[in-house]
Order: structure tokens, then C-alpha cells, then sequence
């Protein structure tokens, strides 16, 4: 599966099947500071991702101010 | 594949996004229904603002901001936006183009100010010619400029986005000093005084994965990149920590901050310095001050004798907030 990223904006490929919650488990990404979207959709943690979905992690923290 | 199939609290509908600290999980509608909720209820709860104030939001393209600004037009009230141009590269540039198409597409007022084109200085030189860290003339630039803006266009709120994440890794930062001072005004609202707009933070009860959802869910496109002269600062590593405890027990952000505010901000009322002894007018702008001249007018002196220095520069030197 591609996965985007960003801060710095780059693909990825993940093997093996996954839902939101595992792939960030495995990505050692904190669910708290991500969102998910999958298809241009936001999906909750126990949405499964599919090999040809196009996901997309973005990270939600900013500087503060 | 079907899907795994969590449902909104609300409605029993596919649920788009899933709120541990709620301890549910909702659809598009609402959860943006939950945020307003949320927005009420601390305007509410803390007397931010009346249907007759005149707001003006600071904005700068990225999630928060655009998500206030919207919320609060939703919510019925009027209000303006004001953008500054700070002259961090790429990012200042692409920031502002965010915040523009916002304003454009909604028929939105939007006042932009330019550092460089207006005061003759931006953010990169004026770091490089105080020699503090870049978000400490940044921070005197944007203040200074809000509450111009603000005094002058008439307004009678002065609103930010900061939101629940943001004033715990603050009060995380001040208790760790235990800087009581710094505690006993770490407020929501700050009330209008001589020279000042009120200052009100509505977003105070949302996280900022809510805020970022918020957009995404309401189509707003913001800003992801980060301002490139925050990377590896405290408030960062504040908030990384609190987001690990988090995560091992939701909605320990909220009961940090807003049990403070509820319980241990009373304690605390009158312990900070009311700032208003000896205040006159600064000599050249105008704006209050204790000082000779104000705090802007002394960056702004010190940058403009300075030749522009480009981000890239200051980027490898010392970083970040307090
Ligand atoms: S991170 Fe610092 S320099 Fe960047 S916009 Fe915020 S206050 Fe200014
Ligand atoms: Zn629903
Ligand atoms: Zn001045």
C-alpha cells in the first residue's frame, strides 16, 4: 500500500494488510497526533486499508503560535 | 473488504473519525456538530464574546486559524481577518496564499500587512539582529501589530486559534517552572484594557486533531507544512509528552487544562502582575508601554539597520519559543 506523508512530504509502500490504528502502530505514529484519510476520506482507527487505497497520514501538531 | 464498521454515537451512521477522550466515534455531521457545541460552550461558559462584538481573527493559513474563523461565522458572529506577512520564506508565502483563497471563497474581509513592505524588516533579520530565538520578535511583531489592527478597524475582539493542545503544553511549560505569574494570566480571555482589545481563545476546548478534521471535513485546505523555525522547540516536546500520556488515558489534556481553569486559576486571580502601573504611550508609535520605547519599536529599530537575512540562515541557529 502507498502511504503519504508529510513534514517533509514523501510515499512510502507498506506490506501486509492494515487498519488506521495498526498502520500507525506500525509506523510508530501516535494516534493522537495523525489523521487518516483514505480515498480523500477521513477514516476512524478500525477502518481497514486496502492494497489499492490511496492513504494519506497527516500529522496534526503545530508550533503554537 | 466490509467495513470493520464503527458507528456514530449519534446517529448509528459510518463514523469518519473516532474521539478516544469522548470515548466514541461520529459522522462527518456530527462531529462537526460537536465542535460547535464545543465552541459554544466556551464562549459561553467564559463570556468571550457577545452577538454585537466586532471581531478580528488572526489568521495564518494553517488549520486553527482557518477552523476559527469559520466556526465563529457559522456560529452567527461577524468577523474580519487579519493576515501578517512575515517574511519567513517559502512558508510565509504559501501561508499567505491559504489564507486569501479562505477569505475569497467565502466572501470573507481579510487585512494583510506586510513586515517587509510596511515596517521595512521581516522575521529572518529581525532574529539575526536581536540575537534572540525567532519567534521571540515574532511573537512582539504579530502582538503589537493584532492590537493596531484591532484599535484602529474598531473591533472589539481580538480572536486566536489557539487551541486545547496548544494552552496545555503552555500550562505544562509554566508548571514545570511553576512560574505562578505566567499561571495566574494563562486565561481564555483576557479582558479589553487601556490601549488593548479584549483577547479570546474559543478553541479551547478542541484538540487539534479535532481541528485539523474540522477542515478536512469541511473542505477548508490549510497549510500543513509547520513554520520552519519552530522545528525542535519545547512547546513541541510539551506537547509529544502530554500526547504519550494521553494516549494511555484519554482526556487527560482536557481534565489538565480545563480543571486548572475551573479549580487552581481562582487560587491564582490577582497573583499576576496587572501590567497596567506606568504604562504611557510609546514616543514613536503610540502604543502602550512601560518602557521608552515599545517592545516593537525597539525589534523594528534594531532590523531595519540590518541587512535582510534569508530564513535558510537562521534556520541552523537557535530555535524555537520558550
Ligand atoms: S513558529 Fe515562531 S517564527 Fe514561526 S510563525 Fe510561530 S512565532 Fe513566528
Ligand atoms: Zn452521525
Ligand atoms: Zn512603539
Amino acid at each position: 500500500m502507498k502511504v503519504l506523508l508529510r513534514n517533509p512530504k514523501r510515499e512510502i509502500d507498506v506490506d501486509g494488510r492494515h487498519t488506521v490504528n495498526s498502520l500507525l502502530a506500525h509506523l510508530d505514529l501516535p494516534r493522537e497526533s495523525h489523521l487518516v484519510i483514505c480515498n480523500g476520506t477521513l477514516v476512524p482507527g478500525d477502518a481497514p486499508l486496502a492494497a489499492t487505497d490511496t492513504v494519506e497520514i497527516r500529522p496534526v501538531i503545530s508550533g503554537g503560535c | 473488504m466490509v467495513a470493520a464498521g464503527s458507528k456514530c454515537r449519534t446517529c448509528r451512521g459510518p463514523a469518519i473519525i473516532d474521539l478516544p477522550r469522548h470515548n466514541a466515534n461520529f459522522c462527518a455531521e456530527h462531529f462537526l456538530e460537536l465542535c460547535r457545541r464545543q465552541v459554544a460552550k466556551a464562549i459561553d461558559k467564559f463570556e468571550m464574546l457577545t452577538p454585537d462584538d466586532r471581531i478580528l481573527v488572526a489568521v495564518s493559513g494553517g488549520k486553527d486559524s482557518l477552523a476559527v474563523w469559520d466556526l465563529l461565522i457559522e456560529l452567527g458572529y461577524q468577523a474580519d481577518g487579519l493576515y501578517i506577512g512575515l517574511g519567513i520564506g517559502e512558508y510565509s508565502d504559501v501561508s499567505g496564499e491559504y489564507a486569501k483563497a479562505f477569505a475569497a471563497e467565502r466572501a470573507l474581509h481579510l487585512i494583510t500587512i506586510d513586515l517587509r513592505d510596511e515596517y521595512g524588516f521581516d522575521i529572518p533579520t529581525a532574529a539575526k539582529a536581536t540575537r534572540r530565538v525567532p519567534c521571540s520578535a515574532c511573537g512582539t511583531s504579530k502582538r503589537h501589530l493584532f492590537d493596531k489592527a484591532a484599535l484602529e478597524g474598531g473591533y472589539t475582539a481580538l480572536v486566536t486559534g489557539h487551541n486545547l493542545d496548544d494552552e496545555a503544553a503552555v500550562l505544562f511549560g509554566n508548571t514545570l517552572r511553576w512560574d505562578v505569574e505566567y499561571l495566574a494570566r494563562q486565561l481564555p480571555v483576557l479582558p479589553a484594557r487601556d490601549g488593548f482589545p479584549k483577547k479570546v481563545k474559543p478553541l479551547i476546548r478542541l484538540t487539534e486533531r479535532e481541528m485539523a478534521a474540522w477542515c478536512i471535513v469541511r473542505g477548508i485546505d490549510y497549510l500543513v507544512d509547520e513554520c520552519p523555525m519552530a522545528l525542535g522547540n519545547k512547546h513541541l516536546a510539551y506537547k509529544a509528552a502530554l500526547n504519550a500520556i494521553e494516549q494511555e488515558s484519554p482526556g487527560s489534556k482536557a481534565s489538565f487544562y480545563l480543571n486548572f481553569l475551573d479549580n487552581m486559576a481562582p487560587l491564582l486571580a490577582g497573583a499576576g502582575a496587572s501590567g497596567v502601573e506606568g504604562l504611557h504611550p510609546c514616543p514613536s508609535c503610540g502604543a502602550p508601554t512601560t518602557g521608552d520605547l515599545c517592545a516593537f519599536c525597539r525589534v523594528a529599530e534594531k532590523s531595519r539597520a540590518h541587512e535582510p537575512v534569508p530564513v535558510e540562515l537562521v534556520l541552523s541557529k537557535g530555535r524555537g519559543r520558550r
